[in-house]
Parts: C-alpha cells; sequence; structure tokens
C-alpha cells in the first residue's frame, strides 16, 4: 500500500501541487463577492487564507515523520508546500492590509505593537521571509546544506505561532484552533530526540 | 412617554419598501436618485441593512458560536406563546404573557446603527416600544437603581448551551437611567416583521449607543434591583468587557482596536469608517457627566 502511494507520488509533477493550490485563491476571491462566503466576505476570506496557511504548514510538518514512520515519501512536495504556504500567508496579510484595514496605517502600526495576537502573527510572517526566499537550490548550495535545514528549523516556532496567533483571534476558547495547536505540537514531538546523554544511560541500562 | 426620540428621517424616506430585501438594488436606486440626490446622501450612512444580512450574520451563542450557526440552529425555538417574569422592586411583579404585557405598548419603528464589539456595524430599523413604558407599567420602586435581564435558555433547541459554550443564562444589565433613556427600546420586529429567532425573537433589548452584547435576546425575565448587576461578557473577561460598554472610539478592547467599524454590506470592498462616540447617538453623553469612561469602559 505504501509502495504504491510512493510510486503514484514520485509520478505527480510538482506543479500539479501549486496549480492545486493556486487556482482555488481567484475562486476564493470570486465567491467571497458573490456572496459565496456571507455577508461579511472580508473576515470570512482572510480567516479562510489564514487557515489554509495553517494547514500548509501542518503538511509541511508532516512529510518527515511520515517517511520516519511510515516509509510514505513526499519529500519532492515539501518545497511547493513551504512556498504555496508563504503564498497564501501573503495573500491572508494582503487581505488584512487592503481590505480590512483599508490601509489605515496608524492604526494597523499601533495593532502590530498592542494587540498580542497580531505582534505574534506578523512576528510569525516575518520568520517565514528568509525561508521563502531561500526555498531554491541556489540557495541550498550557497548556504550549505547544514546552514540551510539549520534555517529551515525556524519552522519549528512559526508554526506553534500561527496556531496561538488562530486561538488568540476568537473570543472564547474555540475547539477547532486548539486542535490545530495540538497537531502542530505532535508533529513537532516527533522529531524529540533524547540528547546523547540520556540515549547513552538508556542503552548502558 | 413614547416616542421621545424620532428619527429624522424614516426607512420610507430612504428605501423604497420592495427594495430593502437586495441592498444592491437600493445602492443602484440611489445611484439614479438625482432628485433625491441631496436627502439620499445626507442619510447615506443610514441605509439599512437588508434582511438577509441583519438575519445571517449574528451573534447568539446559545445557538452556536459561529456568525450563521444562530440563522442555521434558532429555527426550532417556539416563541409564541412566550412568557417573561418581572420581578424585584416592582410594584406589580409577576410572570406575564408577552401578548398580554405588551398589548398596550406603543409601537414605533427606530432606524439605529447597531455596533458589535467585533468592530463591525449594521443599520436596523427595528420595531419596538420604549423600556421606559414597559418599566413604567411594572411600578419601578424608589429603591431600584439597575435594571437586570435574562435570557431564555432552551437546551432542546440550543445546540449551544448543550454543548456550555459559555455560562447560560446569558444576563445582561442596565443602569436605571439608562433603561429610561427614550433610545433604549424593547424590539419585537425588524422591518414590520416578527424577529427572526437568531435576531432574539419574540422581543430583546435595543441599547444602540452601547456594543450589540448588551443588547440582550430572547428575554424572558426582566428585574429591577439596588445593585449592579452581573453581565455575561463581563463575566468571561472584565478586562475585556465592562459593564457598560458603550461604544467608544478612544477606549480599545484589549485585543483589538475600537477606532473604526466595518458596515457589513459592502461586499470585499467596503470601506471602513471611523466609529463614533456612543455610535453617533450624543443625546446619552450626559448619562455619564463626571465619570471616567476609560475606567469605566
Amino acid at each position: 500500500m505504501i509502495d504504491t502511494i510512493n510510486t503514484v507520488a514520485r509520478k505527480i509533477p510538482t506543479w500539479l501541487v501549486y496549480l492545486l493550490y493556486v487556482l482555488p485563491i481567484p475562486y476564493f476571491f470570486y465567491s467571497a463577492q458573490t456572496g459565496g462566503m456571507g455577508v461579511e466576505p472580508i473576515n470570512a476570506l482572510e480567516r479562510e487564507m489564514g487557515q489554509i496557511t495553517l494547514q500548509l504548514i501542518i503538511i509541511g510538518l508532516a512529510i518527515t515523520p511520515l517517511r520516519k514512520y511510515l516509509g510514505l515519501n513526499l519529500l519532492k512536495f515539501r518545497r511547493a508546500i513551504g512556498v504555496l504556504a508563504f503564498s497564501y500567508v501573503v495573500v491572508h496579510l494582503g487581505i488584512w492590509v487592503l481590505l480590512d484595514m483599508n490601509l489605515r496605517w496608524g492604526q494597523m502600526w499601533a495593532d502590530i505593537w498592542k494587540r498580542p495576537y497580531i505582534t505574534i502573527g506578523m512576528v510569525a510572517f516575518l520568520m517565514m521571509i528568509p525561508l521563502a526566499i531561500t526555498s531554491n537550490n541556489l540557495s541550498v548550495r550557497k548556504l550549505g546544506g547544514a546552514t540551510w535545514r539549520k534555517l529551515h528549523k525556524l519552522m519549528y516556532l512559526i508554526a506553534p505561532l500561527g496556531a496561538v496567533h488562530f486561538i488568540m483571534v476568537q473570543k472564547v476558547w474555540e475547539v477547532e484552533p486548539m486542535l490545530y495547536l495540538v497537531v502542530i505540537l505532535a508533529l513537532l514531538a516527533t522529531r524529540y530526540k533524547p540528547s546523547r546523554k540520556t540515549a547513552g544511560a538508556r542503552a548502558g541500562g | 412617554m413614547a416616542n421621545r426620540w424620532n428619527n429624522t428621517f424614516t426607512r420610507a424616506d430612504i428605501t423604497p419598501e420592495p427594495l430593502w430585501l437586495n441592498r444592491r438594488a437600493v445602492l443602484a436606486g440611489m445611484a439614479g436618485a438625482g432628485a433625491l440626490g441631496g436627502a439620499v446622501a445626507a442619510q447615506e450612512a443610514l441605509v439599512p441593512n437588508t434582511w438577509e444580512e441583519i438575519t445571517t450574520y449574528n451573534n447568539f451563542y446559545e445557538f452556536g458560536t459561529g456568525k450563521t450557526d444562530p440563522s442555521d440552529n434558532a429555527g426550532d425555538m417556539v416563541t409564541d406563546p412566550w412568557e417573561i417574569t418581572i420581578d424585584g422592586l416592582v410594584d406589580n411583579p409577576g410572570t406575564f404573557a408577552l401578548s398580554d404585557l405588551i398589548a398596550d405598548m406603543t409601537m414605533e419603528e427606530r432606524l439605529y446603527r447597531f455596533r458589535c464589539v467585533e468592530a463591525w456595524s449594521m443599520v436596523i430599523p427595528w420595531n419596538g416600544f420604549e423600556l421606559a413604558d414597559l418599566l413604567e407599567k411594572a411600578g419601578v420602586q424608589s429603591g431600584a437603581t439597575h435594571v437586570a435581564f435574562e435570557t431564555a435558555v432552551l437546551p432542546d433547541v440550543m445546540p449551544g448551551v448543550r454543548r456550555n459554550v459559555i455560562d447560560f443564562p446569558y444576563v445582561e444589565g442596565l443602569r436605571l437611567d439608562e433603561a429610561m433613556h427614550p433610545l433604549t427600546i424593547m424590539a419585537t420586529g425588524i422591518y414590520d416583521r416578527p424577529l427572526a429567532n437568531q435576531s432574539g425573537a419574540p422581543i430583546r433589548l435595543v441599547v444602540p449607543w452601547k456594543y450589540g452584547f448588551k443588547s440582550i435576546k430572547s428575554i424572558v425575565r426582566i428585574t429591577l434591583t439596588d445593585e449592579q448587576p452581573a453581565t455575561t461578557w463581563n463575566k468571561i473577561s472584565d478586562r475585556e468587557y465592562g459593564f457598560y460598554s458603550n461604544v467608544n472610539p478612544e477606549v480599545d478592547h484589549p485585543r483589538w482596536s475600537q477606532a473604526s467599524e466595518r458596515m457589513i454590506g459592502g461586499g470585499l470592498f467596503s470601506s471602513r469608517q471611523d466609529t463614533l462616540m456612543f455610535n453617533g447617538y450624543p443625546e446619552v453623553a450626559s448619562l455619564y457627566d463626571g465619570m471616567d469612561l476609560t475606567t469605566n469602559y
């Protein structure tokens, strides 16, 4: 079963993944403007884009454990997933700046500093920029594999911050955003390696 | 005491009745109404939202926390017959059939701005009567200083109540002078139709200068007291939601700014507008003379 999926996955070109996620964006805007997202489409669209960003981040974080524990190899799609996550967060932020806040820079600037959920979201966004810029083979070569991997571990911070941002924007404790955080923390936990000392002690015992 | 406040324009002045179901048609009509141009432009901010907008974007946690949960889930609530208990410091306490209670009230249309604490707003053509008239009928005793309100708790038809999303019953309150103010009404309809269940049928409070959550829905109890009553959102987070909760662009919600708001109904490109002090009802300012509205938020 896993082998079959791996064989199929090898045949799927990555551009198809890009297409699968890029095409819905204009559709979401069309739907929002034509009433498909309710009578307050700006907020609905903004949240939808944010949520898909988090989903893509989760998919990206799942790729390594899927390979490690299930032998499922989706590594070739990871860059596409990461670049798409960044694209969605840019759209999310763009909706906030243009449609939601109408370029009220004073209010936005104050919000970034004063509102913890916006501060957190903005920090997470800023941390994604270097990752997006270095999502190409040239950058991997220039930085060297080890440094590049180290840099991209920023995702381990970005992902939970994104989920916390989602939780904090709610008026009461909602289940759905909590689930995002739980899944992210679980995926991060799969990467936990006991320190060498502990591992050695265990082996010795 | 009815008719103590009047709209400068009524809905009939600004919205041809067949058009109020469709806001786009209203806006298109306005653009074409050259002769009416001046009057229409002056009242542009008070074009009422459509019935659809008013009834599909609601906060009514008894039916769920999502904006469309109330319209999706409130249909099974039976609002006729309906009883209201009036108790506490009144001369005529008791439990009354709603129809008897409001039979002699003077119904009026009030076209009010409605500003949610979440920084969105609507304009709603309410039908209702002044709360002052009801309180007068109940006979408010001299010791009373506040009015407490309570929403129905009907777990059988309220999924949010079954899931206990917040502490129910939903409770709200006003100072007696706020309750007696001519702007404060008990609404039973919108657009001359009975309230939709998700709008708080069969009867709700409307206090247009306060954030929407103060305007408690589907009321089953009104109690006159001599102390400030507990209020639901204040109990959830007193740092974020004060007892007064007057619309105030200068005092932000700790998690978001209250300086501006978005009017529902403009689609994807609707623009944000500045929020007005007391939601544009400066006549209530004297109720708060000498009070620091930053601490009494």
